[in-house]
Order: structure tokens, then C-alpha cells, then sequence
């Protein structure tokens, strides 16, 4: 029984995770998609995210408040840093990459003066805080809040890609950017409003994670890795490989860390290496 | 004398002014060009792959990462490599960086573009991960002090002058044998897959082979920075594997001039300058490290190597009125 427990436990702890690293993802898959660009300040979108949500805390005591006006206030700085920096540099995935990357750089500076460099913890309210008893099995209410939210934001943005005229050019976007912006769609519009909706959802899983990640200097380069493993499993471009992704690799984190600990990272990050050397474009993406 | 010449002098003349003024300075500019020249030639290992070959790796601290392991364990562990035999050392960080992009490089090479970014990305997280979590071997977050360093033949590389020259003196050794390699028939056909590939390859050029055989030659130049870096920093730990410095390898030769081998050097001497010897005067250093990068990424695609080939094309376009957006749009 204890064993089986074990497994349960582990299970569970994993998809939670991963519902954690599918916010991130997801948002890093889709600018990916549309913009061809691997966005290296994804990490400090999510970093950013909680300490914005630490503020809000602080400021009114709401919780509650604190989850969209962080995840707004960083969405509305990836709006920023799409239009002014990124598009004059036109279509050059090389330097739009490392443009990111410098602002990774003044984002994590920035942290450190306004939050300094302490370690925090986003306290969730009370209610959230306790256990519910499963089948003989107490799981922490919080971890079945992240999976609830995860599956939610998943669902929402599944319709929107699926069923909407704006999701359809998107996906035309992804599949073929010239074409798409043959027939007319605005794919300058479009990248902006993925870049920042991307950020959106990282800074969302910042505040969301920020109760057990924590939120502290130098997270943002910690959790992006992650991030990359989600959507090059999943498949660069993919809503749904993002969420398998983020499900394998929050399911392989937790275990490799329980398992084998002296390798766990390597538990990860090997396959990852081994599937993009096999298939470029990712478990599920499109070639 | 061909522009070539007048360059190549330049350099030398540059690198001697170094060897010559730096010694005479105080110990911490000495320590910090020990450090930058260390690094650089991480750097410039990269720029074969970047600037030459049109590879951006993002994985290229783990060639540092296993030489200096490799250093670090032999010394601790062995007592190995602390007298005469620290230049078996070296050779051996090249030897194990080469073997390791020789197997990385099997699963990276296909891969181009931002999907190689991607790959190098995480091989590199794999050697991280090792190095984070393998405790019996790499002391893990601790990482490995190592408290002596070699002597031999009246050389004492704890005096920090003496140092100083040994690293130089590779330091230049590499950028050598670097110069030469891209300057080769080969190091030329490697400047035609950069530029298309498809075409080498209807010439008849195995494209594969030649970018294995760059990668795997940027490795051993990776894994000799590695054992220098050892010995330098005193300490070896998960953070010369971490992803933030193949970030800063890789923004070095950008900052630089990707394509140029000393472009590379001068990102390091930038950096590694900006990052020990403004942090000590004022607290929002990396706002100038940050911007600087911004500011080359958008405005000098060619890097501060770019800047003359800048004014040239600024002074013969300004009498005929250039758009300055055809100027900034120069493609990298």
C-alpha cells in the first residue's frame, strides 16, 4: 500500500507541475509558432509575474486581485517589447533571440531593485492552503486549484484557436506566415497579440507557482529550461503538444527527482536533446 | 600591405600592448584579464560555429564545464596535473571537450537555426544537470575548491603575473591555430555553408562533415578554456555549466562582431570589465551591461568589429541622402 501510495503521490505532485510548466509553455510555444522565435526572457515573464502579484499583495492584501493585474501588468510589457524592439528588427530570428535575452538581462536587474534580493513566497489564502481527502489520499487544495486553473486556461485557449476566426489565423500564421499574410491576415497584429498573451501566461504561472517555486533572483533562468523542454517534447507551435509536454516533463521531473536523484536533471533533459536530434520540430509539431 | 596585413598587424600590436601594459597594472586588472583571456577563448570557440559556420549553439558552456571539471577532479581527487604534467591537463580538457561535442554533435549538427539553438540548449542543460546533481563526482552546488595551483620549472602559477602569461600565452596559441583554421580551404568552405548551404552541398561539399568537424574542433577549444577557467576562478561549480553563460559567451561574440575571432576577445574584455569593475563603483551595472547589449543587437548587427565598415558605408551613402532604416537593416 505504501508503495502504491508513493506512485500516487508522485503522480499527482507531477501534474500539478506540469500544469504549472503548461502555463509557461504553452505561451513560449505559440510566440514560437507565429514568430519563429525562441523568447529567452520567458523565464523573467514568469519571475516578473510574481513579484508584480507580490506588490498587489502587499499594497491591497488580495490575492485574488494580485493573479490578473500581475499577469496584465506583463502582458502589457511584452506588447511593449514586441512593438518597439522586436518588429523593426523585421523577420531575423538570430537577433531577435538575443535582443530577448538582453532584456532577459535588465529584467532580472530591475528585479533586484525594486524587490530586492530576497526569497519570497506568495502566500494563497487560507482556504486554499488545506488538504481534501480522495480515496484515503489527503492531496493539498492548492496543487488541485493549479491543475483546475491549467485545464481552464487550457480549455479557453483551445476554443479560441479552434473555433474563432482570429484562432484560424493564428494556426494559418503558424503553418505559414508568408502565405497567411497573402491572403490577407495582419501577421504583425497577430504576433503582437501572441507575444503578448504568451507573456500573460507566463506571468500567470509566476504568481500561481510563486506559492511553492517561491519567487527569488535568478528563477527566471532556473524555470526556462523547463520551459524549452515543454515545447520542444510537445512540439514548437502546438496548444495540444504543449500540454502533453508539459505533462511529460513535469511527470519526469518529479519522478527523476524521487528515483534518481543524482541524475535526475539528466532523466530530462536527455530525451529532450534525443527527440529534437530525431525530430526538429518536436513530438506533435507540424514539420 | 593588403587590408588583411594592416589587420592581422593591428591585432598583434593590440596583443603585445596587452602582455606588456597588464603586468605592470595592479592585481585585479591582472586577475580580470586572466579572466576575460580565459573566456575568450570559449568565445571565439564559439565564433567558429557562429560566425564562421552560421551555428548559434546555446550550449557552449559545457565544453568549459567538462575541461574545467575534468581539471578540477584530476587535481583534487588524483593530485594530477599540479606540476609539470598540468600541460598533459590541458591537452586532456581538449581531448574530453572535443570527445564530448564529437557525441553531441552527432544529435546537433542536422539541426539549423533557431532548432540548433534549441538542441545545443538543452545538451548543454544536460551537462548542467550532471554537474548539479552528481554529488560523489562534482561536489554538486558546492562545486570543487581548488586550492593550489600548478608548479613547475621555477613557474609558480599562484603568482598571479606568472599566470597571466601561461594563459596568455595559450590565449594567443588559439587564436592562432583559430586564425589559421578559418583562413584554410576548409575554414572557407565552412564560410560557404554559412552562407547557403544547399549550394556547398550541389558542389559536392559533405556539409555534415564539415560542420561535425567545426563543432568538434570548438569543443576541444571549449574544453581548454574550461581547464584555464579552472585555475583561474580557484573554484569549479554548477554555474560554468548554467545556461546564463552560454547566454554570455554567445552575446560576446555578438557584442564583439560575430565572424572575426578578436570581435569575440573585446566582447569578453567588455563584459567580464563591465561586470568586476563598474559592479564595484555602482549598483546598476547590468542596466549598462543590458543596454549595451540591446543597443549592438539593434543598431550594429556586425558588432563593434562593425563599426568601421559602418562609418565607411555612413560616409559614401550621407552624400546621396541615405534612409538610415536600409542602414540599420543590414542583414547579419
Amino acid at each position: 500500500m505504501d508503495s502504491l501510495n508513493f506512485w500516487v503521490i508522485q503522480t499527482f505532485n507531477g501534474i500539478s507541475y506540469g500544469a504549472l510548466l503548461f502555463l509557461l509553455g504553452a505561451g513560449l510555444s505559440l510566440i514560437f509558432g507565429v514568430m519563429r522565435i525562441v523568447n529567452l526572457a520567458h523565464g523573467s515573464y514568469f519571475l516578473l509575474g510574481g513579484y508584480v502579484a507580490l506588490t498587489v499583495i502587499w499594497t491591497t492584501g488580495s490575492w485574488a486581485l494580485a493573479i490578473p493585474v500581475a499577469a496584465l501588468t506583463i502582458a502589457v510589457v511584452g506588447l511593449l517589447m514586441e512593438r518597439i524592439f522586436l518588429r523593426p528588427l523585421g523577420f531575423d530570428p538570430l537577433r531577435q533571440v538575443l535582443l530577448t535575452v538582453g532584456f532577459a538581462f535588465l529584467f532580472q536587474q530591475a528585479a533586484l531593485d525594486i524587490w530586492t534580493g530576497n526569497n519570497f513566497d506568495i502566500n494563497p489564502p487560507q482556504a486554499l492552503t488545506e488538504s481534501v481527502e480522495f480515496a484515503g489520499l489527503f492531496l493539498p487544495l492548492y496543487r488541485v486549484f493549479m491543475i483546475a486553473t491549467a485545464l481552464a486556461i487550457g480549455i479557453v485557449l483551445w476554443l479560441a484557436m479552434e473555433k474563432t476566426r482570429l484562432g484560424a489565423q493564428v494556426r494559418a500564421t503558424v503553418d505559414d506566415a508568408q502565405m497567411a499574410r497573402g491572403v490577407g491576415i495582419d501577421t504583425s497584429r497577430i504576433s503582437m497579440m501572441i507575444f503578448s498573451l504568451g507573456a500573460f501566461l507566463a506571468a500567470l504561472g509566476g504568481v500561481i507557482g510563486g506559492a511553492f517555486l517561491g519567487v527569488y533572483p535568478g528563477l527566471d533562468f532556473e524555470i526556462l529550461p523547463l520551459a524549452f523542454a515543454v515545447v520542444i517534447i510537445g512540439g514548437m507551435g502546438s496548444l495540444g503538444g504543449a500540454a502533453i509536454g508539459a505533462l511529460l516533463v513535469g511527470l519526469a521531473d518529479n519522478f527523476g527527482k524521487a528515483l534518481f536523484p543524482e541524475i535526475s536533471y539528466f532523466t530530462l533533459y536527455a530525451p529532450m536533446a534525443l527527440i529534437l536530434a530525431v525530430k526538429p520540430t518536436g513530438l506533435f509539431g507540424r514539420e | 600591405m593588403t587590408s588583411q596585413q594592416i589587420k592581422i598587424l593591428m591585432v598583434v600590436v593590440a596583443l603585445g600592448a596587452l602582455a606588456v601594459i597588464v603586468p605592470n597594472t595592479n592585481s585585479f586588472v591582472i586577475l580580470l584579464s586572466t579572466r576575460a583571456l580565459a573566456f575568450a577563448i570559449l568565445v571565439m570557440s564559439l565564433d567558429i560555429l557562429l560566425g564562421y559556420t552560421g551555428l548559434a549553439s546555446l550550449g557552449q558552456a559545457a565544453y568549459l564545464g567538462v575541461g574545467a571539471y575534468a581539471t578540477a577532479i584530476l587535481a583534487t581527487t588524483y593530485q594530477f596535473g599540479l606540476g609539470m604534467d598540468f600541460w598533459l591537463v590541458i591537452l586532456f580538457g581538449m581531448l574530453v571537450g572535443a570527445a564530448l561535442a564529437a557525441v553531441f554533435g552527432l544529435l546537433a549538427i542536422r539541426a539549423t537555426g533557431v532548432y540548433f539553438l534549441m538542441i545545443t540548449l538543452a545538451l548543454g542543460q544536460c551537462v548542467w544537470g550532471l554537474a548539479y546533481r552528481w554529488n560523489s563526482l562534482t561536489g554538486g552546488d558546492n562545486g570543487i575548491n581548488l586550492r593550489v595551483k600548478p608548479k613547475f620549472a621555477g613557474l609558480d602559477l599562484g603568482h598571479d603575473v606568472t599566470f597571466f602569461y601561461v594563459v596568455f600565452f595559450l590565449f594567443a596559441l588559439s587564436l592562432l591555430a583559430m586564425y589559421v583554421l578559418v583562413q584554410s580551404p576548409f575554414g572557407r568552405s565552412l564560410a560557404g555553408i554559412r552562407e547557403r548551404e544547399l549550394r556547398m552541398q550541389i558542389l559536392g561539399y559533405n556539409t555534415w562533415l564539415h560542420k561535425y568537424i567545426a563543432f568538434i574542433i570548438a569543443g576541444g577549444f571549449g574544453g581548454l578554456s574550461g581547464v584555464l577557467w579552472a585555475h583561474t576562478a580557484g573554484i569549479v561549480s554548477p554555474e560554468n555549466v548554467v545556461l546564463t553563460t552560454s547566454v554570455d559567451a554567445l552575446l560576446m561574440a555578438v557584442l564583439g562582431g560575430a565572424g572575426t575571432l578578436v570581435g569575440g576577445v573585446i566582447g569578453s574584455f567588455i563584459v567580464f570589465g563591465l561586470r568586476e569593475y563598474l559592479s564595484t563603483l555602482v549598483p546598476w551595472w547590468q542596466y549598462v551591461l543590458g543596454a549595451v547589449y540591446v543597443l549592438t543587437i539593434l543598431y550594429l548587427p556586425f558588432g563593434l568589429m562593425g563599426i568601421p565598415e559602418r562609418i565607411r558605408q555612413w560616409r559614401a551613402s550621407s552624400g546621396k541622402q541615405a534612409d538610415p532604416k536600409t542602414l540599420a537593416s543590414v542583414p547579419s
